[in-house]
């Protein structure tokens, strides 16, 4: 059963490769994972918390309005963008939170790109009072400040990272280097199904409750499994997620969408498995994006959460068996879908989401009228109002909003001239 | 007895012990890495070690980050670090080995990689993020080739995988200090001297300590219960304030640490 799958590899893909320095903490862990794991009050306390805090289990929602502009497939969205924090990226976080707790660890490091794993781990640190500080490159500070002060309003120290491209990528490596140093008393609470085992496995199975779910209420839904599940894919937490309850039911397809930033074909796109090949990065063997001598190469994407030259092993292995499907869709393409969804459905999808979104339209178009459709809605898209308002044009130039306020002015002082005796 | 052990063995009989220098093949410039590289050897290093820049160096502090990442925008390439260490090789005697984040020479091919390294007369390789768990290629062409394959040792190693590291490593084991990343600090971890006993009971004869050492002070004091101590940012921090001069007066002045 590809289910079955416990790492550290998922084919020639996955492994260990860090410092040594950070082995016998992977192996503390992995203990205490697999420990935690066959302990029904670790369960039980995970549960508890997703149900009374998270807002566990997610809905399901078919979207009919959307579905007209995807071939008139039956559209139907996997909720993730309503648990607290506003994206999946709780589920995992709260996992970790209580193994770090079990290990006694009282400070959580994580990194993040969008800021949704930042803020969930934050929110964690809060919720059991533990010191949290959270890597951000310093692009993605600008892109999603929101995010920032959301992270510093929950107490956590959100550390600016300047190194290298100045993205997800450089803050996992500070991340790192910050667990290096402070091992004993800091968890690394990795926010995607990369890096080093037991990471990769972990995090896919604490977000496994995605398509568990989704997999029951989509079969009470409809009658019969989807014919196909997608997903946007950076890192490709989410997909895993909602992926893995589908693994071993061979009549569903899986879709991942990975970001193709100006174009899979251009210099600037974050299509790692569409374009990427097999090397080293941040722990494990898996598809990055490298030039010939091994260097990664820097991804573009105008989604912060999938601007990643890296995803994780478990995907790459996906891959290769040709189990799942991987495919590019532009910031064009993602941005016009987020639009759709917000005006056909009342929902405003994270942008990360808004690829799966783009993907689902071009698939419908393909499976046709009778097919059912999957997405998984991995969050919300709050945190993306300023890019999405500069990149539509929703909000009124300092100019246009100048002019505004001097004719309002003007009109106020004229009526103020023709009724003099008014205001007494 | 490999060349790298050698020297470390001779400067053990000779002196308190060796000192290992480290420097990033191209910065400021390949060639001044080169002329920064052969000072050291002028002024009292046993070792050199030449590190790869590489695009995510998760082992490095800001000092090296700094000084390979300005490297790689000026274009580095690795055919730069064959050829340093077949200009350095020839104009001094000591041995050089590389340090190098493991994707490099995995996508340039182990088996290419290490027959260009012994073509160029390079003795072995440090891998920071390789352990010796994942590396039966690279075991296997060292083998082959007789380059040393230098692993690393933590503090926080069990004892079963520090057996492990001085099994599998050639040359010398990689004691890292403190659990921390490279760059200078005041005080050498305690651990350290720890580490390395724990090695002497893992059957280490060639223990060297690497991370935090800035002084001629902390080389004697590391030399005292280790087989070499190994300095890098500060010869960094030399050659980008003061050019090769600096770096030639700062190994000149750190290898007084080794005399007994």
């Amino acid at each position: 059963m590809l289910k079955d799958e416990l790492g550290p590899y998922f084919g020639e893909f996955g492994g260990r490769f860090v410092p040594e320095s950070l082995i016998a903490a992977l192996d503390e862990l992995d203990a205490a994972y697999n420990e935690a794991k066959n302990d029904p009050e670790f369960a039980a306390e995970l549960a508890e918390l997703h149900a009374s805090y998270t807002g566990r289990p997610s809905i399901i929602t078919e979207i009919p309005r959307f579905a007209e502009h995807a071939g008139g497939a039956r559209i139907i969205l996997k909720r993730e963008d309503l648990n607290h924090t506003g994206s999946h990226k709780i589920n995992n976080v709260l996992g970790q939170a209580l193994l770090a707790r079990r290990l006694g660890k009282t400070r959580l490091i994580a990194e993040t790109g969008a800021g949704q794993h930042g803020v969930a781990t934050a929110t964690a640190a809060a919720l059991f009072g533990m010191s949290c500080v959270v890597y951000m490159g310093e692009v993605d500070t600008e892109r999603q400040a929101l995010n920032v002060a959301r992270m510093r309003l929950l107490g956590a120290e959100v550390i600016p990272v300047t190194a290298g491209s100045r993205t997800l990528k450089d803050a996992i490596n500070e991340g790192l280097r910050d667990w290096v140093a402070n091992v004993d008393d800091s968890h690394y609470l990795m926010g995607t199904v990369a890096g080093p085992h037991p990471f990769p496995v972990m995090v896919r199975d604490f977000h496994r409750v995605i398509g568990d779910e989704a997999r029951e209420q989509v079969v009470k839904l409809t009658g019969a499994l989807p014919d196909a599940v997608v997903a946007c894919v950076g890192g490709g937490s989410n997909a895993m997620g909602i992926f893995h309850a589908f693994l071993d039911d061979a009549d569903v397809a899986l879709y991942g969408y990975e970001a193709a930033g100006e174009g899979h074909l251009t210099e600037r796109h974050a299509a790692t498995l569409t374009r990427g090949r097999p090397g080293v990065l941040h722990g494990a063997r898996s598809y990055m994006l490298q030039d010939a001598e091994g260097q990664t190469i820097e991804s573009h994407s105008i989604s912060a959460g999938l601007d990643y030259p890296g995803v994780g092993p478990e995907h790459s292995w996906l891959k290769d068996i040709g189990r799942a499907n991987y495919e590019p869709i532009t910031d064009a393409e993602a941005m016009e879908a987020l639009r759709l969804l917000s005006r056909t459905e009342g929902i405003i999808p994270a942008i990360e989401s808004a690829h799966a979104l783009a993907g689902a339209i071009k698939l419908g178009k393909e499976l046709g009228p009778d097919s059912v459709i999957l997405v998984n809605l991995s969050g919300r898209g709050d945190k993306d109002m300023e890019t999405a308002a500069e990149y539509f044009d929703l909000i009124d130039s300092a100019e246009k909003a100048a002019a505004a306020d001097k004719k309002a002015s003007d009109k106020k002082a004229a009526d103020e001239q023709n009724a003099p005796g008014e205001k007494a | 007895m490999s060349a790298v052990e050698e020297a470390i063995a001779q400067a053990n009989r000779d002196r308190a012990g060796a000192l290992i220098g480290y420097l990033p093949v191209g910065f400021p410039t390949v060639a001044e890495s080169i002329e920064a590289a052969v000072a050291l050897a002028e002024n009292g290093v046993d070792v050199i070690e030449l590190g790869l820049p590489y695009s995510d160096p998760v082992m490095d502090g800001p000092a090296i980050q700094k000084a390979t990442q300005l490297a790689l925008s000026n274009g580095f390439r690795l055919q730069d670090g064959f050829d340093a260490v077949a200009e350095i090789t020839s104009r001094v005697s000591t041995p050089v080995v590389l340090m190098s984040y493991w994707n490099p020479i995995m996508q340039y091919g182990v088996d290419r990689f290490a027959d260009e390294l012994k073509a160029a007369g390079g003795a072995g390789i440090i891998t920071p993020d390789l352990v010796s768990d994942e590396a039966t290629e690279w075991i296997a062409a060292s083998e082959r080739t007789g380059l040393d394959r230098i692993f690393l040792a933590a503090p926080s190693s069990s004892d079963e995988r520090l057996v492990r590291a001085v099994e599998a490593s050639t040359g010398f084991v990689y004691a890292v200090s403190t659990m921390g990343i490279t760059g200078a600090r005041s005080d050498v971890d305690i651990a350290a001297k720890t580490l390395v006993a724990r090695l002497r009971e893992a059957g280490s004869t060639s223990a060297c300590v690497g991370l935090g050492i800035s002084t001629a002070e902390q080389v004697r004091e590391v030399l005292t219960y280790a087989d070499g101590a190994i300095v890098g940012s500060v010869f960094v921090s030399a050659l980008s304030s003061g050019g090769v001069d600096a770096v030639a007066k700062t190994a000149a002045s750190l290898s007084t640490g080794t005399l007994a």
